[in-house]
């Protein structure tokens, strides 16, 4: 019986981490108005959350544009079906490669830095310093970064695919003789804005929120010694990458059907 | 004087209860804070010296009793009538708890930012007075990193009274520290205390330090007041652990050995 027991301490464990984290982001949304009212707060945080994460998105979206160039470009001329290789390439990375790495690169660069950041606040007591200061620590330091989280995550990954399609165009058009006018038009006749470039946004939307919620959550939930803020901080990675794939097939399920 | 005859306490904590899942921090606490006074609460570690600042500040809920602050009873508060008392209070962390992201300068401004809408020229006013009460006014656009510890406290020290609160909690403001920065910031306690009349509340277990600044010490052990009285007094205290503890004796009703077996029979038994 041993292993029943486990199992249900282990639920509800998990379940009272998933109350309190939904506790917690009723607090963050409470405390959003103070951000909204000093757009220098938010700034400051679209900085550090976004365009420092610019890099490691744009480089990492021109290789997986050049790759997935090469290896359509493979496939396609097999069929002599060439010619649509900017469809496929556009259509893979605003559907799904754009939102879903970029998502993921997002948890591992920015989703750690902020549970490290918070946690280490926390673990220091400038998180409690600031509630002695009478100033909502919610509303200072987690509400600015959820919210330029949750903003920054649909630029990157618009970054991500449009880099990754010049990549792609580089490798098709430039090593591998695909006709440029043909890679373009057939991805103006084939992208479609509503269907994929929206729903794109909008699965991007949705990683940012929650790979966001996560880092700011375990960060401030964390247990305020080293250990704690190293295990929060690998929490926030491997959580959000799961989060991200998990959610990328229900959204993928709602949005373009077929099941 | 009788008990009638004194002022009304700033801070009045009565019937004081609080656990931490198993463990008993305070079982039935009675402890008065006197207005303009230095009161410093003593103890071993680990018997809920911080806590009980944190029940002060509001951070944390006693199980039960009721800790009364210039008349507000702290744990029924709601949280702006909590944030409108804190900006009357300051606290110095043992670590110092400056925001490691700003300036020297801008760790003693944040308040003053926060909480006034004062004009720039006026905070740096104020907060270059902060900083040379400390005598930091040179190190104003240092990082916190570049700070010893000791330097790191009085800087937290210019911030807790930044916006001249009518008292201040010293959390172990002397541990870790040299000598010439020990006396340094009992010199600072002291003056603050006596030139701008603030209530200090000091935890802490350096028993010479305090005894030299403290106007009345409250002994605590095991979840209760011990023994109190002003430091004078409380050297002739007829209660055995008091002795132990001012005196540093290893032994004593806190006995040197964690409670063990039998030491004979645990050296000729198997282990366990």
């Amino acid at each position: 019986m041993d292993w029943l027991q486990s199992l249900g301490r282990t639920g509800l464990i998990l379940f009272e981490r998933l109350g309190r984290g939904h506790l917690f982001l009723l607090r963050v949304f409470g405390g959003m108005s103070d951000t909204v009212l000093r757009p220098s707060l938010l700034i400051a945080q679209m900085y550090s959350i976004g365009v420092l994460s610019f890099t490691i998105i744009a480089i990492s979206g021109l290789n997986v544009g050049m790759v997935l160039g090469l290896q359509m470009y493979n496939t396609l001329v097999d069929f002599g079906a060439e010619d649509s290789l900017g469809q496929v390439v556009a259509l893979s990375l605003v559907r799904e490669l754009g939102p879903v790495v970029a998502a993921l690169l997002f948890a591992g660069r920015a989703g750690s830095a902020l549970t490290a950041e918070i946690g280490l606040m926390k673990a220091t007591e400038q998180l409690s310093g600031m509630e002695m200061m009478a100033v909502d620590p919610i509303k200072r330091v987690v509400a600015p970064r959820f919210l330029a989280g949750m903003l920054s995550m649909p630029l990157l990954a618009a970054i991500f695919s449009a880099v990754g399609i010049l990549g792609g165009f580089f490798v098709g058009v430039g090593l591998l003789g695909v006709d440029s006018g043909a890679f373009w038009s057939q991805m103006q006749a084939n992208v479609d804005l509503r269907e994929d470039i929206v729903n794109g946004v909008i699965k991007s939307f949705v990683f940012g929120f929650v790979a966001t919620w996560i880092a700011v959550y375990e960060g401030y939930d964390t247990v305020p010694t080293t250990e704690g803020v190293s295990r929060s901080t690998t929490r926030t990675v491997v959580h959000s990458a799961f989060a991200i794939l998990a959610l990328d097939f229900v959204l993928t399920a709602l949005m373009f059907g077929g099941i | 004087m009788t008990a009638s005859d004194r002022p009304e306490p700033l801070v009045k904590i009565r019937d004081l209860h609080f656990r931490f899942g198993a463990r008993v921090i305070f079982d039935g606490a009675d402890i008065d804070i006197q207005r303009g006074k230095i009161t410093t609460i003593m103890g071993p570690s680990g018997t809920g010296k911080t806590t009980l600042l944190r029940m002060i500040g509001g951070q944390l809920r006693p199980d039960s009793g009721s800790v009364l602050v210039d008349g507000l009873e702290v744990p029924k508060l709601k949280t702006d009538e909590l944030f409108a008392l804190r900006k009357h209070m300051g606290m110095m962390f043992q670590t110092g708890a400056l925001f490691t992201g700003l300036t020297i300068f801008e760790n003693v401004a944040y308040p003053l930012r926060e909480h006034t809408k004062l004009p720039e020229a006026m905070i740096r006013d104020l907060v270059l007075i902060k900083l040379q009460a400390v005598g930091l006014r040179g190190a104003r656009n240092l990082m916190p990193a570049e700070l010893s510890g000791g330097m790191a406290r009085r800087v937290a020290l210019a911030r807790a009274v930044a916006l001249d609160p009518m008292m201040i909690m010293y959390d172990e403001p002397f541990t870790g520290q040299d000598p010439i920065t020990v006396g340094v910031i009992m010199q600072l306690i002291r003056h603050l205390n006596e030139s701008l009349g603030i209530t200090s509340i000091i935890v802490s277990h350096d028993v010479t330090e305090v005894s030299a600044i403290s106007d009345y010490i409250y002994m605590i052990s095991e979840g209760k007041v011990v023994d109190h009285g002003p430091p004078a007094e409380l050297k002739q205290s007829r209660s055995d652990w008091v002795q132990q503890f001012l005196q540093a004796l290893p032994d004593g009703p806190v006995p040197f050995q964690y409670p063990a077996p039998d030491y004979r029979a645990d050296l000729l038994g198997d282990g366990g």
